[in-house]
């Protein structure tokens, strides 16, 4: 936390993010302020551009116009500091099919430089309850094992913030039980979660706070606690996106 | 280890474990080069002045085909599944990545190239066993290996992969591809030290030069 929103305590600060793929445009002049130790769920239908958002956070996609600091640090111009601090869980599973499970989640350790490489994959691979499967080839596993796996190459560098768009689809209720427990302990002062999922109940009991994105930007913000509840949220769902959840 | 040398690594660990299990770039190189050997071997009469005058192009086409062919498929291989994002999570810099798949891509062609030299050597009748031959094919493979990296990359993004690759590769990689035949060429017909030289510098500069540009192409082409 070298400069401006760091200080500040702002672990994710981004001010007019606009960004679009050919004509299409996805955001347009968000805002958005997380700060740390916040658990932040981000709702909305498809194509609202809760992907690009996080893959603009990920460093995996440039923005076009506004400025994107992350642990106060402008990701255009410090990106690797950024990608060291962040943990990414991405709709794709970003394994691959012919190596075992131990060999991509080593692969993940040496790309990022890591030490103790079979501490850090046997105490994750507990987490997510993949250690018998650490053997497997990750193409004959199913869609919610290879998921686990996908939360585990995420946390193999214990990162301050994670990021996770849409963590919970196919996932079975053990898997689902076991993701809470890792959003839940990744909660802290010095942590920060920011979730998309369509799944408004798992959002208002895993978020602190809650934001609907439409029309390319932060559409709707609301504290968890301060929330009227379930009903109350769909409906203004309903009434920002024109979707139901 | 600097944030440079520890990704690079890290693929080509990756890269030769996959290649071990899968024998997809290596195998599908290798056949295809012997194929293209096989077939100029029938078409032409090797009498030894015809060999001396087209052996050299026969030799590079198969190398420089059948290394298109490979890295066509090596980076199809990093976006299938988008495992190319998962390369660009980690926090070294992207010129790690693209040394990395460039020295693996390195790798397997001179791997091809050990197991192709000595048959071009049976079925033509020429020695290939010179040490400045081992110099021109390093250094070629560098160069087409290096140019290829970025453009495969570059392909892998276009529905008609196979085909764009090579439109995109070869104008691009003429002067190493000319280099290494006219280079081969002298070697072959024992021709005086110098005009080898002139031809081996020339690949020197050029693999210089695409070492220095093609990084940075690399990061506009995996960026979104």
């Amino acid at each position: 936390m070298t400069d401006g929103a760091g200080q500040r305590g702002l672990a994710i600060d981004i001010k007019g993010l606009s960004k679009a793929f050919g004509r299409t445009r996805v955001l347009h002049n968000l805002d958005l302020e997380v700060p740390w130790g916040e658990v932040l769920t981000i709702l909305g239908p498809n194509g609202s551009g809760k992907t690009t958002l996080i893959k603009v956070l990920a460093t995996l996609t440039r923005p076009d116009e506004g400025e994107v600091r992350v642990a106060g640090a402008n990701i255009a111009r410090l990106g690797q500091r950024t990608r060291r601090i962040t943990g990414v869980v991405t709709h794709d599973p970003l394994l691959y099919d012919e190596l075992t499970g131990y060999e991509n989640l080593k692969f993940v350790c040496r790309m990022f430089g890591l030490d103790r490489i079979d501490d850090r994959i046997a105490s994750v691979s507990e987490e997510l309850g993949v250690t018998a499967r650490l053997s497997q080839k990750t193409g004959a596993l199913s869609h919610g094992l290879r998921k686990r796996f996908s939360i585990a190459r995420a946390l193999l560098h214990e990162p301050s913030i994670l990021l996770m768009d849409e963590p919970d689809s196919g996932l079975d209720q053990e898997a689902l039980a076991m993701l809470d427990t890792v959003i839940t302990d990744r909660t802290g002062p010095t942590k920060t979660v920011v979730m998309t999922t369509h799944n408004l109940e798992r959002g208002l009991a895993l978020g602190q706070r809650l934001a609907i994105l439409a029309g390319g930007a932060i559409a709707f913000e609301e504290s968890v606690r301060s929330s009227s509840g379930a009903a109350a949220l769909r409906k203004a769902y309903f009434h920002h996106t024109g979707a139901r959840v | 280890m600097n944030s440079v040398l520890t990704p690079i690594l890290a693929l080509l660990w990756k890269d030769i474990l996959l290649e071990t299990r899968t024998k997809d770039i290596v195998v599908s190189v290798m056949v295809f080069s012997l194929l293209v050997i096989v077939v100029f071997n029938f078409a032409i009469e090797p009498t030894p002045t015809l060999v001396a005058l087209v052996a050299p192009g026969v030799l590079w086409v198969a190398i420089v085909f059948g290394g298109v062919l490979g890295m066509t498929r090596s980076f199809a291989l990093e976006k299938d599944g988008e495992n190319l994002h998962g390369l660009m999570l980690a926090p070294g810099s992207r010129d790690g990545i693209f040394f990395g798949k460039m020295l693996s891509n390195t790798l397997f062609m001179l791997l091809v190239e050990a197991i192709v030299f000595p048959i071009f050597t049976v079925l033509f009748g020429l020695s290939l066993a010179e040490p400045e031959l081992v110099l021109v094919a390093f250094m070629a493979t560098v160069g087409i290996s290096t140019v290829g990296t970025v453009f495969s990359a570059m392909a892998v993004n276009t529905r008609a992969r196979e085909v764009m690759l090579p439109l995109l590769f070869f104008p691009v990689a003429i002067p190493v591809i000319v280099g290494a035949v006219e280079a081969t060429g002298f070697v072959l017909r024992d021709a005086d030290l110098g005009e080898t030289v002139q031809w081996v510098l020339l690949l020197a500069a050029f693999d210089a030069i695409f070492l220095v540009v093609c990084p940075f192409a690399f990061h506009l082409v995996i960026e979104e």
